[in-house]
């Protein structure tokens, strides 16, 4: 920190004395502090932070009618792993690998060391660690169960805006592990990694992140990195809403009490984004930028009125708008978005590779889900800016109690 | 602060840890089981002996070890003499011990003791009860039952995961003469 010659900073000794002043004068004292040093000392002042370990300590129960990880508000951050099962691995094969993954994950989220924990110590912050399970199409096949496959449990079709990469799509095996500790999520994935290499190979990780835990509400929308409030008109948790969209209740007997997750990964063209003015963006969403209020509306959840018109007698909100595009009218048939940011290493141009890992749950992806991608993939303002390039489709087992396993009911 | 909104109720018992454990059972006549009741004539009291997290290194065959802790939940010394399991019936108590430098695991002279309401950890380079003979493979996953005999002749069943794991590779000694083997 500081340098060796000078171990006693002006600027901590400035931040000392307002301290002791008293709490209301300790911001505006190291402030001045900052200012009046900043050309001799170039290092920011740095508030102490506030006891925060509760966070790290605080567990989401593992078991349960449902899984966890689905209506737990979003940790932030997470690893989606999906996995091509080996040759041969059946039902049988599979049965053991859920329960030695039913295990690790229980034990985990609990902060407690997976079996043959490694490093034991790395389990000792769960900070709200979830492990989610889910089966891919295929899954069903290699157990000899495909008559118990969802209908619609299938690759989604081809859209025109898709420019689908092998490398983010499919699999047969789906775990979510989502934790408020980048750390923790690591340990997690080594270890449910570690226990699944006998059945299966990776097919591909994508690891995303929302604001850290503490840095706003819980519950706040999110902003993507496109700067867009994502996730407004999402059912809210704990809701029969919520409930009638999200949790299987009809269809294979074994997924009641499950749902669906649809895992697409969607490239931000921020390039093109950054070229787009405020206007144009706003309208391509039907949302203000500043506070996600609809055009037609003053706060973020009043409702778009998609009917209204301006002086000129066209809609305020564009019939082409992804809030038009994306609209459902029956609470049925709405799907609950959990997506995290991605952002990874820039190209030598300096271009991002950055967007979003779009998961969506939905009792049924056929009825819910497909229906508005169509209605986006037809026609949305806002794909002049996003790229699917990943996709792919998991049944999401019901959740478990302490005698049972993840899967149970379709492979026990 | 709710940290869930859910109804998801079920508490956290703080026997999780035992889940994957075993019965208890008081003579090698009473089988194990966690679904048979107790006979209503048993007034032989159960062994005050348990295990916990209590896994086993997956083999196609060869060497394997089983280990976790073994908790004596009784008022006075317990020692276990011998090992007998599923996968592997014939099976030795080991430990690790550094002979000329190198670390090397050997049978345990005289068992295991578990000191009166004490446990007994066996882990990777400590003490583990050693499969000298996988006959079939111990997949990922698989349930192995295993068998410890107390001095008093009384035995004690419980079951094991297996699971894949990197270490725990130390050589075996088994005496003056074989040359060592490595297990796993």
């Amino acid at each position: 920190m500081g340098t060796p010659d000078r171990p006693l900073s002006r600027r901590r000794l400035l931040g000392g004395g307002a301290l002791a002043v008293g709490g209301g004068v300790v911001g505006a004292g190291l402030t001045a502090g900052a200012h009046a040093f900043a050309a001799t000392d170039a290092q920011p002042a740095t508030p102490a932070a506030p006891a925060v370990q509760v966070l790290g300590t605080q567990t989401v129960p593992f078991y349960g009618a449902h899984q966890a990880g689905v209506d737990t508000p979003a940790q932030a951050h997470a690893a989606f792993l999906s996995f091509d099962l080996r040759p041969g691995v059946d039902r049988a094969a599979l049965g053991r690998m859920m329960r030695l993954l039913t295990d690790d994950a229980a034990r985990l989220t609990q902060g407690r060391p997976a079996l043959a924990d490694t490093e034991p110590e790395l389990a000792a912050m769960p900070a709200r660690l979830t492990v989610t399970f889910g089966f891919g199409p295929k899954l069903f096949a290699a157990a000899g169960l495909d008559s118990h496959r969802p209908t619609s449990l299938a690759p989604l079709p081809a859209f025109p805006i898709d420019k689908l990469q092998p490398q983010w799509t499919g699999g047969d095996l789906l775990i979510q592990i989502c934790a408020d500790e980048p750390l923790t999520v690591t340990h997690t994935q080594r270890m449910l990694i570690k226990d699944t290499r006998a059945f299966g190979s990776i097919r591909w990780t994508q690891r995303g992140f929302r604001r850290s835990r503490g840095m706003e509400d819980d519950g706040v929308t999110q902003r993507n990195v496109m700067g867009q409030l994502d996730g407004t008109r999402n059912p809210k948790l704990g809701t029969p809403v919520f409930d009638g969209a999200v949790w299987v209740d009809s269809g294979p007997t074994w997924l009641h009490g499950g749902t669906t997750v649809v895992v697409r990964r969607i490239r931000a063209e921020l390039e093109t984004w950054d070229a787009a003015d405020p206007t144009a963006k706003e309208f391509a969403v039907g949302r203000r930028l500043s506070d996600g209020a609809p055009l037609t509306g003053v706060d973020e959840h009043d409702q778009p009125d998609l009917a209204k018109t301006n002086e000129l007698g066209f809609t305020v909100i564009s019939e082409s708008a992804h809030i038009a595009r994306a609209h459902v009218t029956s609470d049925r048939q709405r799907i609950f978005r959990r997506p995290y940011n991605y952002d990874e290493a820039p190209g030598p141009d300096g271009n991002s590779d950055a967007g979003l890992i779009f998961a969506a749950y939905q009792r049924d992806i056929g009825t819910q889900f497909l229906p508005i991608q169509r209605n986006l993939a037809e026609n949305d303002l806002l794909n002049d800016w996003i790229t699917p390039i990943g996709s792919a489709v998991f049944a999401v087992p019901p959740g478990c109690r302490e005698d049972g396993w993840v899967g149970q009911s379709l492979l026990g | 602060m709710s940290i869930s909104t859910t109804a998801r109720g079920l508490a956290l018992a703080a026997t999780a840890a035992l889940a994957l454990l075993a019965t208890a059972c008081g003579s090698a006549a009473e089988p194990a089981s966690t679904s048979t009741p107790p006979p209503p004539s048993a007034s032989v009291p159960a062994d005050p002996i348990a295990v916990r997290d209590i896994w086993v290194k997956t083999a196609d065959k060869g060497m394997t070890a089983a280990f976790g802790t073994l908790l004596n939940t009784g008022g006075s010394e317990l020692r276990i003499v011998k090992a007998t399991s599923t996968a592997s019936p014939m099976m030795e108590l080991h430990e690790v011990a550094e002979v000329d430098g190198k670390m090397e695991m050997r049978p345990k002279e005289g068992g295991f003791t578990i000191p009166a309401g004490g446990s007994h950890e066996l882990k990777p380079g400590g003490d583990h009860l050693m499969m000298m003979d996988v006959k079939a493979p111990v997949k990922a996953g698989d349930e192995v039952t295993f068998t410890l005999t107390l001095d008093d002749g009384k035995t004690f069943e419980f079951t094991a995961v297996a699971k894949d794991f990197a270490g725990g590779n130390e050589s075996y000694n088994p005496g003056s003469s074989a040359s060592p083997m490595t297990m796993g």
